[in-house]
């Protein structure tokens, strides 16, 4: 948590307390938020597909930063090490790998922008619409399970409620992610028909006759082959 | 100017609105679509973040985290099944993807 120990309940929001913090907060606050948005819009606007990709890293990078913000730093690190590490690594290799005619792709751009952009008008004023008349229950807030004190930091406090009370979800992720892994194995394993391998089975199964021939071998006049 | 619940929900929601304009206007392009799969999910774990830091409540974090795994599996096995398809159809067109249509 961004104030450590001198944190106390009742939960406070931000998590940051200073006046001067709370200054340089919100300055962070708007300068994510302003990236991370253009990047997003970037993202699905940009011509060329490598750009995208590089985009959504800058989308992922700022998004880390406003979960710092929040007080929530293992997740900004692993958003980081697991989007821009892996996730967004394989988006560039497949975008670069495939020989794609991207120009084409974005003949119905113009088709459907009037159709999208009102059914993300209507979405947009409707999640604002919610975000903004909505009140929580001062009740709520304590009866919440897995409270945090403040008084740990914030990847013991995760580890203390992952390993004990979300044990089984934990293991179920291991789990999609072994499911995964062997998915996108079994898609791309390609069974080339060149390839040079040894077929056992095919070894064990010759007839005899195949690879045995018995000849008679007269004194003197050796084999003739 | 203090930064509250709100300011971080309106971030969320705006970006879950790019995403599915993303969706809409780029129909063509399916690893367009993947991205912006990945940034709505993106912006459903900013508010999984800001409920669990609003409510002291660790859960949210740990919802983030499995989301970020789903959409990391997610994301493996969609491109996967596009490097397939481009093997054996030379593009990506989704929209002549009906070769399994009966």
């Amino acid at each position: 948590m961004a104030t450590g120990g001198k944190r106390k309940s009742p939960p406070t929001w931000p998590p940051i307390q200073n006046t001067g913090d709370i200054m340089i907060a919100s300055l962070l606050f708007y300068l994510f938020s302003a990236v991370m948005l253009t990047s997003a819009v970037m993202v699905i606007a940009a011509r060329n597909p490598v750009h995208a990709v590089l985009f959504l890293i800058l989308a992922f990078f700022n998004a880390a930063g406003l979960f710092l913000l929040m007080g929530a730093e293992f997740l900004a690190f692993i958003l980081v090490i697991v989007y821009v590490g892996a996730v967004a690594v394989l988006f560039l290799f497949v975008v670069m790998m495939l020989d794609i005619n991207f120009r084409a792709m974005r003949q119905g751009f113009q088709r459907y922008l009037p159709v999208g952009g009102a059914v993300a008008l209507v979405l947009l004023s409707q999640l604002v619409l919610v975000t903004s008349a909505w009140v929580v229950n001062p009740n709520a807030l304590s009866t919440t399970t897995s409270q945090t004190t403040g008084l740990v930091e914030n990847t013991r406090a995760i580890g203390r409620v992952l390993y004990t009370d979300y044990f089984y979800p934990f293991q179920v992720s291991g789990l999609i992610l072994l499911v995964a892994m062997v998915g996108a194995i079994v898609l791309t394993l390609r069974d080339r028909k060149d390839s040079l391998r040894q077929k056992v089975s095919q070894q064990l199964n010759r007839p005899i006759a195949d690879i045995l021939e018995i000849k008679k071998v007269v004194s003197g006049q050796g084999v003739d082959l | 100017m203090i930064i509250g619940l709100p300011h971080f929900l309106v971030v969320a929601a705006l970006l879950f609105t790019i995403g599915v304009f993303g969706i809409f206007v780029n129909r063509r392009n399916i690893i367009v679509i993947l991205m912006a799969i990945e940034l709505m999910l993106l912006a459903v774990n900013i508010n999984f973040v800001a409920f669990s830091t609003y409510q002291n409540n660790m859960v949210g974090q740990i919802f983030t985290m499995i989301i970020l795994t789903v959409a990391a599996a997610e994301a493996a096995i969609g491109l996967a099944i596009l490097v397939v398809y481009f093997r054996n159809r030379g593009d990506i067109e989704v929209e002549h993807a009906n070769m399994m249509k009966g």
